[in-house]
């Protein structure tokens, strides 16, 4: 018989499991690329090629990783309370929406005043987006796994509707877009001439205070808590609804400034197609990153670059590009398996001597 | 009390029939604790065996022994075959145990709630590859057995649709249906009204005259006086004595449940002062099964150890969520020194001075994740000894989780070691330390020593007392009545969610109002 045992957790192991288990999931990811036919080295060469191969696409990987970077501290952070958000992906498009609706010349000001006004409407819708899923959830003992999940169709189906009727471009042809971003309201460029946006910078400040909110303060004392045992911690008076509620809203406002980086950052206007999933890809983000906000970091930039290095790489000798997802969800697995090993231990038992 | 039983269902003296098991030094070690201890048992044809003891006298233990959910550490189980002769039962085999005609009845059903009755019964019993159901044959059975037995059972109907009693009428079909000869029930009654209580009995009376062998748990003297042959009693998970119902009385078994020798009483202390806490006439109501409170009136003062006794699920956990904070009376008042209280919150009761430890220190103690110092200080984050601004001070707390390890003797590698990785006494020392650290005025001591070794359980008694020297007031419940007369100032005994002070510290009076008999 084999006994599972909790083991003393070590800095060591928790640094290194992550990392082991995205190296073993581009080496797993040498089989599927063999069995398409493909060289593997000079395959992973180009994966190599495809993000650091010059400034342009170290800038797009980093672009890539922006969002990522903020979906994925939305989820950890909420998830850290066990505030199970699945919700990033619709609360994107609402921050994204609500920078659309102050940022295209409803109101004239200074960058200064324009862009922070965009950044709070964004981040504002986002937090609202997620506040009734938990509202339910603390009200009702609604699943906000299935409320957040089912609200991302609502909002999507939502901001179509709103591209098609009082927020379409008059100018764009008849396409179901916003109008622009005016330009004091843009976020500025990081590198001349690249697309990287000031988004990047937003989302490893707010890595950084997260990390240390979680740590170091009494309120992220008691979202961890309520996350790990709330009947502990409403024994020892903490308000475990209104803590659940703040999780909900910081988690909400991060994946609606996903949003506005995008469309104020990137794009410069909104359209249905804004996000490839950037709010899904949080959930993977995050759980790489063991839901640690400086991990999400990390995490973000891994699958930023394995999808900007397997995009150029699949172009380049034409296997399939859905060789990223592979590798991702691949990185996933191997990160959950490296987890448990490093908090538990298998111990051989002698049958017997085992009780209730 | 009389003994004889009310509507002419007297069992058979049976007892004559040959004996069909026969337990021997039946040993059953859980770490230090020792749950069964060289424990022998037989059981004879048509007999109805009652098993007495109180809470973790070791009762289920061996039951589950019997039915090889658990292996034994020592001892030999024989039953007797269809022929009648003693064979070994292999350990830790529930199948073999059904298979030489064991059925056990859970306390809490083993039941599919979405299947029907009938598909519950037939659940095991059933080829897993085989292509076609015989339903019709095996409903015919299922009705022969229930009009032999007596118990009637809607067979098409949804488990989860029926009521207690049906459901567990279910879970004895399934065991007859697997050609149980002997039976056993834990705590069968529990979660019956009484008229359904009754109801089984009978029927169980009569499937004993058939020639079935039942053994049941209970705490109820009644039922145990009215429906067993026999009478076997447990403590501390030893053989105390048995005797036949016929010449039992109730304060013999009251006696052999509690034991014979007295705690010397507590030592001398101040007289009690001012109140610090009143109850008067809170109802709460329970959950489930479990007793809630009714019309409980209750003055704890300082320097006073107030012990609550009892068998469990007779209020007590309405009780400690009543004066953790965690639930409103829906009648009657509460108050703490003198102040009336309106808010039951946790925070505004540990801001009142109430110091909590609670039942389930690992479900409501601590949080097992996080470390030694953070959840020493899980009570106070508001206090600027904790915080500063919203950020922890996290620099005080560590000085000062070294000081609890080193004064409550916590065995920790460090302040900063996750709490899972403790034993159960040095979270239980952890929670002393949050708990006497804030000088707690009224304390709520909720089975406190329960599963701790003598070290632990010694820390907790010498907190406790201290606190009552300091001039606090302490409600300890415990279903430990050593526990109780040791330390206790004063005794009361909840049963049925009624709390009655108790007269005299007699083991016998005091385990008769445990059990629901007027002392």
């Amino acid at each position: 018989m084999i006994r599972i045992e909790p083991r003393a957790p070590s800095p060591l192991v928790n640094l290194a499991v992550p990392v082991l288990a995205a190296l073993v999931a581009l080496l797993l990811a040498a089989i599927p690329l063999a069995l398409a036919g493909a060289d593997l080295g000079q395959a992973f060469a180009l994966m190599w090629q495809g993000v650091f191969g010059s400034l342009f696409t170290v800038t797009e990987t980093l672009t890539r990783a922006a969002p990522l970077i903020l979906t994925g501290l939305a989820a950890a952070f909420a998830f850290r309370a066990r505030l199970w958000n699945i919700g990033g992906e619709g609360q994107l498009y609402l921050g994204a929406l609500a920078a659309v609706a102050v940022g295209t010349g409803a109101i004239s000001a200074p960058p200064a005043v324009m862009i922070p006004l965009v950044l709070l409407a964004g981040a504002l819708a986002g937090a609202l987006a997620m506040a009734l899923p938990a509202l339910l959830k603390i009200r009702f003992g609604a699943d906000e796994v299935v409320t957040t999940l089912l609200l991302n169709f609502v909002v999507l189906l939502f901001v179509q509707m709103m591209l098609e009727g009082p927020f379409k471009d008059p100018m764009g042809m008849g396409w179901p877009q916003s109008e622009p971003i005016v330009d004091a309201a843009m976020l500025p460029p990081l590198v001349e001439r690249m697309r990287l946006h000031a988004g990047l910078l937003i989302g490893l400040v707010l890595a950084l205070v997260l990390h240390v909110v979680l740590g170091r303060t009494a309120w992220g004392l008691r979202i961890r808590a309520v996350g790990e045992n709330p009947a502990a911690a409403a024994h020892a008076g903490i308000p475990v609804g209104r803590t659940l509620i703040g999780a909900a809203l910081v988690s909400g406002g991060l994946a609606g400034l996903a949003g506005v980086g995008e469309v104020a950052g990137l794009k410069g206007y909104l359209t249905a197609d804004l996000s490839p999933g950037y709010g899904y890809a949080g959930i993977v983000v995050a759980m790489l990153a063991r839901l640690s906000p400086l991990g999400v970091v990390a995490a973000a930039l891994f699958i930023a670059g394995v999808f900007v290095g397997a995009d150029s790489m699949s172009r380049a000798i034409g296997v399939s590009s859905y060789l990223a997802d592979l590798v991702v969800a691949i990185a996933l697995l191997t990160v959950l398996v490296g987890g448990f090993v490093s908090q538990y231990r298998l111990v051989r038992v002698r049958a017997g001597g085992e009780g209730a | 009390m009389s003994q004889t039983t009310e509507g002419g269902t007297v069992p058979p003296r049976a007892g004559a029939g040959e004996v069909v098991l026969e337990m021997a030094g039946l040993t059953k070690r859980f770490g230090a604790m020792l749950a069964n201890d060289r424990i022998d048992l037989t059981l004879r044809r048509g007999e109805v065996l009652a098993l007495l003891g109180e809470n973790g006298a070791g009762k289920t233990t061996l039951m589950n022994l019997l039915f090889g959910h658990y292996l034994p550490d020592a001892g030999q189980i024989r039953v007797a075959d269809a022929a009648g002769a003693l064979q070994p039962l292999p350990p830790g085999a529930p199948d073999a145990a059904i298979a030489a005609g064991i059925g056990m009845v859970h306390q809490h059903f083993t039941l599919a709630h979405n299947l029907t009755a009938l598909d519950n019964i037939l659940l095991g019993t059933e080829p897993l590859f085989a292509l076609r159901r015989d339903r019709r044959a095996a409903r015919a059975r299922v009705r022969a057995l229930m009009e032999r037995s007596g118990l009637a059972v809607a067979l098409e109907t949804q488990v989860g649709r029926l009521s207690v009693g049906e459901r567990q009428r279910v879970e004895i079909l399934k065991a007859l249906y697997r050609g149980a000869r002997i039976l056993i029930l834990d705590e069968p009654t529990a979660v019956l009204t009484p008229q359904e209580a009754d109801r089984l009995f009978e029927t169980m009376s009569a499937m004993a005259a058939d020639g079935l062998s039942v053994i049941f748990i209970s705490h109820k003297l009644r039922e145990v006086l009215a429906f067993s042959h026999r009478i076997l009693v447990l403590r501390q998970g030893r053989n105390v004595g048995g005797m036949a119902t016929a010449e039992a009385d109730e304060a013999a078994i009251a006696r052999l449940m509690v034991g014979e020798e007295s705690p010397p009483p507590p030592a001398k202390r101040e007289a009690p002062g001012a109140p610090l806490l009143v109850l008067d006439g809170v109802t709460l109501p329970g959950e489930g099964a479990r007793a809630g409170l009714d019309g409980v009136s209750l003055t704890v003062r300082a320097h006073e150890i107030v012990g609550i006794a009892g068998v469990s699920g007779n209020g007590q956990a309405a009780l400690a969520a009543l004066l953790s904070g965690l639930a409103a009376p829906a009648a009657g008042t509460m108050s703490l020194a003198g102040r009336e209280i309106r808010r039951f919150t946790p925070a505004g009761f540990l801001e009142a001075g109430v110091g909590r430890i609670p039942e389930d220190r690992h479900h409501d103690g601590v949080v097992g994740a996080m470390t030694l110092s953070e959840n020493l200080v899980l009570e106070e984050l508001d206090t600027p000894e904790v915080t500063s601004g919203g950020f922890l001070r996290r620099g005080a707390i560590r000085a000062r989780a070294r000081a609890a390890i080193a004064d409550y003797d916590i065995r920790a590698p460090g302040p900063d070691v996750p709490v899972r990785l403790l034993s159960g006494g040095n979270i239980q020392k952890l929670i002393l330390a949050r708990v006497f650290g804030r000088s707690p005025q009224l304390i709520l001591a909720n089975q406190p020593t329960r599963g701790l070794d003598f070290g632990a359980a010694g820390a907790v008694v010498r907190r406790l007392l201290e606190a009552r020297e300091r001039g606090a007031g302490v409600v300890l419940i415990s279903e430990d009545l050593d526990e109780i007369l040791g330390l206790a100032d004063r005794i009361a005994v909840l049963q049925g969610g009624r709390l009655a002070e108790a007269r005299s510290r007699d083991r016998g009076a005091i385990g008769m109002m445990m059990v629901g008999q007027a002392a």
